[in-house]
């Protein structure tokens, strides 16, 4: 069988049989969204208008949650090295990780964003709108969040360096996409966000398996 | 033939080894022998390319160590077994191999068998000791078609039989023509070994 098909399936079956590393980001998602209508305000009218930011911002710290897992064990064990000396490409071997990584968490908080969309009141569009932007994003978030990630590998405790690094840069992705939601719930046109949002996917796409990679090798020496 | 010329290594403020110059003519088991914190690791990682030497320069066959010709014939034992918890031994000797060059599962099963793990192919790992996870790694080894084998600590945890299942496959390798470099603190029966200290 092909490497890059046999680490995509690889990571998908350790965390197959490891769940809690997949199920504790979304539970976060699930649970820190689920509290705002009791925090803030049950009204509809004050839920729909932060709805948006709410679901973005959760399934942004969500990824974050789940970043650590991404290299954390192949580096404990010895898989890791063995990625790198290996005569295949390693930004290729690890952009088939960071697609398990966004089958694994990208993948189920876009499914369950319709649901706590309909928790805080947003409109059957707007969910559309909001799915999208999450589609385009969330692959984004892994690619970028994998830099990060290999980049604090080696380093122990080391969560808040983590969001540190990465969060700067989720920045703008998170701008986006609730703005594209926020206007398409006035009917506004959105088409400049969300050609934005595909870009920074392009960009990263092209970019950080290959940074990736390189901060990879100099973690592990 | 494996050169290595005018290494130097440094980690933090200490000088492992400076300018060191040996070759490794087709055939030879060379073992690293010094104390602990002497280098012997950081050599072996030099030569298996995931370490940049902070002078000097490998080469095999006159291919430098970033070359694919190189790499393709490098296989290199590390302190880690590589292995998942989470997987079975057949799935990750799969994978493990298939990083080198992928292997029919027979071919596998049969190399399980050679390092003592009849039975075990669908075991997870999780369930297995210290040794036997090393001899999963070892099976992986034993069908690779690396010519140059680097082995660190490749005794760690096996029994004496597994030592003996070792040195017999590094002596028929070796016999075949490939090259073994090694490190150990244990004795090793191992004829015709030429020692490197650091």
């Amino acid at each position: 069988m092909n490497i890059y098909l046999q680490t995509f399936k690889r990571d998908l079956r350790v965390a197959i049989r490891n769940p809690s590393s997949v199920l504790n980001p979304l539970l976060f998602f699930v649970i820190s969204v689920s509290l705002f209508p009791l925090a803030i305000s049950p009204e509809a009218s004050t839920l729909s208008q932060i709805a948006a930011g709410i679901i973005w911002v959760a399934s942004m710290l969500a990824v974050l949650l789940s970043l650590n897992a991404l290299f954390h064990h192949d580096f404990e064990n010895g898989v890791l090295e063995q990625m790198v000396i290996s005569h295949h490409s390693l930004p290729l071997l690890i952009l088939c990780k960071i697609a398990a990584h966004w089958i694994l968490t990208g993948i189920p908080i876009i499914l369950l964003s319709p649901l706590l969309g309909l928790f805080l009141f947003l409109d059957g569009e707007s969910v559309k709108v909001l799915m999208l932007t999450l589609l385009l994003a969330t692959p984004s978030l892994s690619l970028i969040g994998a830099i990060g990630a290999s980049l604090i590998v080696g380093i122990k405790n080391s969560g808040m360096l983590l969001s540190l690094l990465i969060l700067p840069l989720y920045i703008p992705i998170l701008i986006f996409a609730s703005s594209a939601v926020s206007q398409a719930q006035f009917d506004l046109e959105i088409s400049g966000q969300l050609y934005f949002l595909a870009t920074i996917l392009m960009v990263s796409l092209m970019g950080a398996p290959f940074v990736s990679a390189f901060a990879l090798k100099i973690s592990l020496e | 033939m494996l050169k290595v010329t005018n290494l130097s290594c440094q980690r933090g403020y200490n000088q492992l080894f400076s300018n060191l110059n040996f070759n490794v003519n087709t055939g030879d088991i060379l073992r690293i022998t010094g104390a602990n914190g002497s280098g012997k690791t950081s050599l072996l990682k030099i030569l298996a390319g995931l370490n940049a030497p902070e002078e000097g320069e490998t080469t095999f066959n006159n291919h430098s160590v970033k070359s694919d010709e190189y790499q393709n014939e490098v296989f290199y034992l590390g302190h880690l077994s590589a292995i998942s918890a989470e997987l079975t031994c057949i799935e990750n000797l799969e994978f493990l191999t298939g990083l080198n060059k992928s292997i029919d599962q027979h071919l596998l099963i049969e190399s399980l068998d050679q390092v003592g793990l009849k039975g075990y192919e669908d075991e997870y790992c999780a369930k297995l000791s210290a040794g036997q996870k090393r001899r999963v790694i070892l099976a992986g080894l034993f069908v690779s078609n690396a010519k140059i084998w680097l082995l660190d600590e490749p005794f760690t945890a096996l029994d004496p039989h597994g030592v003996k299942i070792v040195e017999d496959r590094i002596s028929k390798h070796c016999a075949q023509g490939g090259f073994c470099l090694f490190t150990t603190h244990q004795d090793s029966a191992l004829p015709n070994q030429k020692v490197l200290a650091l």
